[in-house]
């Protein structure tokens, strides 16, 4: 399908650095679009300021600003319609004017941006719904007061979604940046919600620190686009984008990238996403896979016109992605925490897409139809998780689970296929995108379709086995938890949810299976997105076509298989065996990420501080003091502070301070 | 009468009627916090008067005072001194607020401690106001003293220490900027047979004098301004004098004192000395930028509360100073709207840190621990007022932050990418400092000595549950009450809404930085239709 220019004279552009067509936003639907962020805004404004008063209602109120929300957006899709319209833009007001810098706080809707807003909208009122039950005897959160946490709880997501959809729908890189730390803020909130636990407090810090690493670098991309365009909204960026040398190019691409790394949780910023599962589950399904962690795909799927010129910067994003799919299936074979397992697998999965948007104008739409898929299976995944815990006292070692399927059926069902889903199962969701993504990696030129290809194959075979290992030892074999306790002694009761939570997970468990076929047939998803990312280029892959399914599901197939072998067959030891390989170690030692951090980052920051604190004081205040004391005038100054006579030295030193005025300027004057 | 003279008056006629009044503290209290609110409503008036874009200095004024030597009492606003004004006059009201029951050293009345506060208002927006470059200098010293007797006489242990090192690097400096002031009216009276010490005129005659003339005057304004607004390696006044200094004062002194340097930068060393400016611009952001990064790790290995508030704000004016001589516009709008939006965060982060002070009774970091479960309002504050500190976007720091980095990339690439390490710092020191006191279980000998009593610590059920059920109830800690959360709420609303719409602040602001640089002979590198 051919991209029309504004005047719809039928010019085809190119793909590469297509000057956009960009209207004004038509009617009432669309030019009251800000209406999807300001309802949660003010939902979260009014849960966090009511105070106790909105325990009653809160929860209610947190649901009902995110549905309303999603209509909205359903709404704002259908007056869209169909994929040749332009992108829509919206002026809202002028943010940041400052002579040339001129920063409109204004929304863009385009295909990209409204299928993020229904993403978010969408999960974002299921994830939202569960948590009403998740949250309603929630442990920690207990107070006496009322239920206080679950209201805070709501308006902390409340806040999310409203920052999430200022990050997708801003028209600019500086509005893209406020969501973008917004869902930082709040993701730190969320993250460190029981915020006694001294665990949780620190995750929470980690998390927002080393986003910040990621945002420097975009905020430095911000920097380079004014400094070189002297803008930084998306059109005009764009539109221009063939005025900036190749080597601008390639800095803003890797600067973007970063900040993509550290939202996305990709190597080398990885190691803040596992520690984020502090958080109560339902954040962890919404923020920490379904959305926000998304957001650095969307970044670079956004900025393609960028990404479009430089095939360095493309390549560096194609291989970033490659090795943290990796990282993240190794590790996520080592844990027997059911949360972090799932976690290292959203890291894994997270790098299939960036991989995907790093193949440039070839895999733009696929990272984003993976994101879709992903957003569904694995927040399924998640709740169902959360519905396990909910059951077993918050345990989450799945050494003490076991057998759990015929105490919460519909949890196994969902959570089953979501399991399938994730790992390729043909014809459900993920079979299709991820599918998708290897086949166009190995139709990457020479060594690189090898390369990224292999990886992302291999990566299938990994994922088929921890998926399978979690889902033996959760739901399947020997009742393990009937003869152990909690940590704090309790016995195990295990029960299914109730509907309130169980009715989001078979929803998301539909999606999982329907999503990707929905998406796929006809290349729907792939000409909606079309105009803002261009039209999908399919190359030659390097093995026959045919063969890459079979390889990927081949492998899967082996995964599994030895799963079984390992967890499904033996019997599962009650703590993890100690006598184990070299790479097992590593594994659960996160491959030494967080070992490198702090040997790297923490240590040298920490020791340079304290370093300085003690120069500080003995070093700089000591040379001043010390030369004061030195200079004959100041020695009797000295002396008198000890003496308490400073109140009259202060005086005549100002005294003589006039004096010395007037002598100085009567010499002065001719 | 003129608005801006009212302006000076009013805080001072107000210290006088408190003062004779301090024996009955409870007159002078209503008292003083009336006069203060008088203020902010003519600070009001004269910012709906000012004319953004109008003359380069409005509402000014001036009588003769010392006719042989071209002295005259003469001040006058522009757009950011005007914003300067405003913000002393919006913290008044809330420093008094705060103070209404702050302990104070014995033998020492309420109402005394008003009065100061009330005259260091008057002398600080003088300064401000000050069009004549003597008058300038004489407000410059007289400032010191008010605030030399609230620091010496209502601070903590150690404020006699505090209150002469403070007075004497502020002193000092001044003396230096007096030789420079000397030198500039001298060079003014060989050049034209005319001396003068008036603002304007100076500055037309020194756009043409040799660099080496400019270079000295730069250098003696340089010394004070560099020590006001404390610049390392001349900052360590700054930490003890905020340790020292009762909470209210430390807000003045951080808040609005420590302007007066980054607003003589503007006003004095740019328009004055234009070409050694530029000449020595790489010097004043070397130091910018060693302040950003010295400032930060300082901050994140204080033990102190107060100390760590002085070298946030030593990081700060880091930022400042780097704004000031990246030499765009976008960069000096930013530094500008910093100092403002700095008095609002660093302002209410004192607060706020006063607020945890007056319940736990100490000011030592590791004396706290957990509060939020007991005093969630208070945690809430102190964690919006971290967030704007940071410049999280969406609060109104980060305007200004993200308008100097912006702006002083284009010209300095490498200054700005040191300063945005920064950026990364900042929510090293801001959260850790939120963590240490609010989050994880109750602890800390401050609070438990206070509240739970020495069991706390040992219930291995409290400790596990973190103050809740039968724990709240033993606690006497209290939240806060509506007395503080008078004093924080404007400062959160204008947190938030000067981070989502700057643009009142930015519109005051910018046609006087567009003056400025053009005085200094710059202009931006970086138009709407793309740069270099």
């Amino acid at each position: 399908m051919d991209q029309r220019n504004g005047l719809g004279d039928g010019v085809t552009t190119s793909v590469l650095a297509a000057p956009e067509p960009v209207q004004a936003a038509q009617g009432a639907i669309q030019s009251n679009a800000w209406l999807i962020i300001a309802i949660p805004l003010l939902g979260a404004a009014v849960l966090l300021l009511a105070g106790r008063r909105a325990n009653g209602w809160g929860h209610l109120l947190g649901c009902a600003t995110v549905i309303a929300s999603f209509g909205y957006a359903l709404a704002l899709f259908s007056s869209v319609g169909g994929s040749e319209q332009a992108a829509r833009s919206l002026h809202l007001f002028s943010w940041i004017p400052v002579n040339s810098l001129q920063v409109d706080f204004g929304l863009r809707i385009d295909p990209l941006s409204l299928v993020f807003v229904l993403l978010i909208t969408g999960v974002g009122s299921l994830i939202h719904i569960y948590s009403i039950g998740y949250m309603a005897h929630d442990q920690q959160g207990r107070t006496g007061r009322g239920n206080t946490e679950r209201r805070r709880f709501f308006g902390y997501l409340n806040l999310f979604v409203a920052a999430m959809l200022i990050l997708v729908l801003g028209n600019s890189f500086v509005t893209l940046y406020l969501g973008w730390e917004g869902v930082g803020l709040a993701s730190y909130l969320l993250i460190g919600f029981w915020q006694q636990r001294p665990s949780a407090a620190g995750a929470a810090t980690k998390a927002f620190v080393m986003n910040r690493v990621g945002d420097v670098g975009l905020a430095l991309a911000i920097f380079l686009l004014f400094a070189r365009l002297g803008t930084t909204q998306y059109a005009e960026v764009f539109a221009r984008a063939d005025e900036l040398s190749s080597g601008t190019v390639l800095a803003i691409a890797l600067l973007l990238l970063l900040g993509a790394c550290g939202k996305s949780g990709q190597v080398p910023l990885q190691a803040w996403l596992p520690d984020a599962m502090e958080g109560p589950t339902p954040v962890s399904a919404l923020i920490h896979a379904a959305t926000m962690v998304t957001a650095g795909v969307y970044l670079i799927a956004r900025a393609n016109p960028l990404y479009s010129m430089t095939e360095v910067g493309q390549l560096v994003v194609a291989i970033v992605g490659a090795v943290t799919l990796l990282v993240g299936c190794v590790i996520g074979c080592a844990y027997d925490d059911i949360k972090k397992v799932l976690a290292y697998s959203t890291v894994s999965q997270i790098g299939y897409m960036m991989l995907a948007v790093g193949l440039g104008p070839a895999g733009y739409a696929l990272g984003i139809m993976h994101l879709l898929t992903h957003g569904f299976f694995k927040a399924g995944l998640f709740l169902g998780a959360g519905s396990v815990m909910h059951g077993m006292r918050d345990e989450v070692d799945m050494r003490k689970f076991g057998g759990l399927y015929r105490y919460m059926p519909i949890t196994f069902a969902t959570f089953g296929l979501g399991y399938l889903a994730l790992i390729g199962f043909p014809f459900l969701s993920g079979y299709y995108s991820k599918e998708a993504i290897i086949g166009a990696a190995f139709a990457e030129p020479g060594w690189r379709g090898w390369v990224l290809g292999g990886a992302a194959v291999l990566g299938a075979g990994l994922t088929a086995f921890y998926m399978t290992r979690l889902m033996l030892m959760t739901f399947f074999g020997e009742r393990r938890w009937r003869n152990r306790t909690t940590s704090e002694g309790e016995e195990f009761h295990p029960h299914e949810s109730p509907a309130v939570m169980t009715g989001p997970m078979i929803v998301l468990a539909v999606g999982s299976v329907a999503a990707g076929f929905l998406l796929t047939s006809g290349e729907r998803l792939v000409h909606f997105l079309s105009p803002a990312l261009g039209e999908l280029q399919e190359g030659h892959t390097v093995l026959p076509h045919s063969v890459i399914p079979v390889l990927t599901l081949g492998l899967s197939a082996v995964g599994v298989l030895v799963a079984w072998l390992v967890v499904g067959r033996r019997r599962v030891p009650d703590t993890a065996p100690q006598r184990v390989s070299p790479v097992v170690r590593a594994a659960r030692a996160d491959l030494y990420g967080n070992a490198l951090n702090r040997a790297v980052a923490v240590r040298p920051t920490v020791g340079l501080a304290d370093g300085l604190a003690r120069f500080d004081r003995a070093g700089v205040d000591g040379t001043v003091n010390g030369v004061a004391s030195t200079l004959g005038a100041l020695s009797g100054v000295l002396r008198r502070w000890q003496t308490g006579f400073v109140r009259s030295y202060a005086m005549s030193m100002l005294v003589g301070g006039v004096l010395l005025v007037a002598a100085l300027l009567s010499v002065g004057t001719p | 009468m003129n608005l801006l003279l009212a302006l000076i008056l009013l805080p001072l006629l107000g210290a006088i009627v408190v003062a004779l009044l301090r024996g009955n503290e409870r007159a002078a209290k209503p008292v003083a916090l009336g006069f203060s609110l008088a203020e902010l409503v003519l600070a009001a008036v004269a910012w709906a008067s000012y004319r953004p874009g109008g003359a380069r200095l409005q509402l000014s004024g001036s009588i003769e005072w010392i006719p042989t030597y071209g002295i005259s009492l003469s001040f006058g606003l522009d757009g950011i001194a005007l914003v300067m004004v405003a913000v002393i006059a919006l913290l008044m009201p809330l420093v008094l607020g705060f103070s209404w029951r702050e302990r104070l050293p014995s033998e020492r009345s309420r109402g005394g401690f008003f009065a100061l506060l009330l005259v260091e208002q008057a002398l600080t927006v003088a300064v401000f106001a000050a069009t004549d470059v003597f008058v300038f200098y004489v407000l410059f010293e007289i400032m010191l003293i008010p605030m030399y007797f609230l620091i010496g006489g209502y601070g903590g242990s150690r404020r006699q220490y505090a209150a002469v090192k403070f007075f004497l690097y502020s002193f000092l400096g001044g003396l230096i900027m007096l030789a420079s002031a000397i030198g500039a009216y001298s060079y003014a009276a060989r050049t034209t047979g005319q001396g003068t010490f008036d603002w304007a005129t100076l500055r037309g005659v020194l756009a043409d004098a040799p660099t080496s003339v400019q270079v000295w005057i730069f250098l003696g304004f340089f010394a004070a301004f560099a020590i006001k607004a404390p610049l390392v390696p001349l900052h360590t006044w700054l930490p003890d004098a905020a340790e020292q200094a009762p909470i209210g004062v430390a807000v003045i002194v951080v808040g609005v004192l420590d302007k007066v340097g980054t607003f003589g930068f503007l006003r004095y060393s740019l328009p004055l000395a234009p070409e050694a400016s530029q000449l020595l611009a790489p010097l004043v952001l070397t130091l910018g930028v060693v302040g950003v990064l010295y400032g930060s790790l300082q901050a994140f290995a204080q033990t102190d509360l107060k100390r760590f508030i002085a070298y946030v704000s030593i990081a700060h004016f880091g930022f400042i100073a780097l704004g000031i001589f990246a030499f765009t516009s976008q960069a000096q709008v930013g530094a500008a709207s910093y100092m403002v939006n700095h008095s609002i965060a660093t302002g209410m982060l004192v607060l706020v840190i006063g607020m945890i002070i007056a319940r736990g009774g100490s000011s030592r970091i590791a004396d706290y621990g957990g509060m939020a479960r007991v005093t969630p309002l208070l945690a809430g504050m102190l964690l919006v007022a971290g967030l704007s500190t940071l410049s999280l976007p969406g609060t109104n720091s980060f305007i200004s932050e993200f308008l100097v980095l912006i702006g002083s990339f284009a010209t300095r690439p490498v200054f700005a990418i040191l300063a945005t390490v920064g950026m990364v710092l900042a929510a090293v020191y801001v959260l850790r400092l939120y963590q240490r006191i609010m989050q994880g279980p109750l602890s800390g000998t401050a609070l438990l000595d206070s509240a739970g009593g020495p069991g706390a610590a040992t219930d291995p059920e409290f400790a596990a549950s973190g103050g809740t059920g039968s724990g709240a109830s033993r606690l006497a800690l209290r939240d806060l009450d509506g007395r503080e959360i008078g004093v924080l709420a404007p400062l959160v609303v204008l947190i938030v809404l000067l981070g989502l719409y700057p643009a009142p602040v930015l519109d005051v602001i910018t046609p006087s930085v567009e003056a400025t640089m053009s005085e200094v002979g710059v202009t931006d590198p970086v138009t709407s239709q793309g740069g270099n």
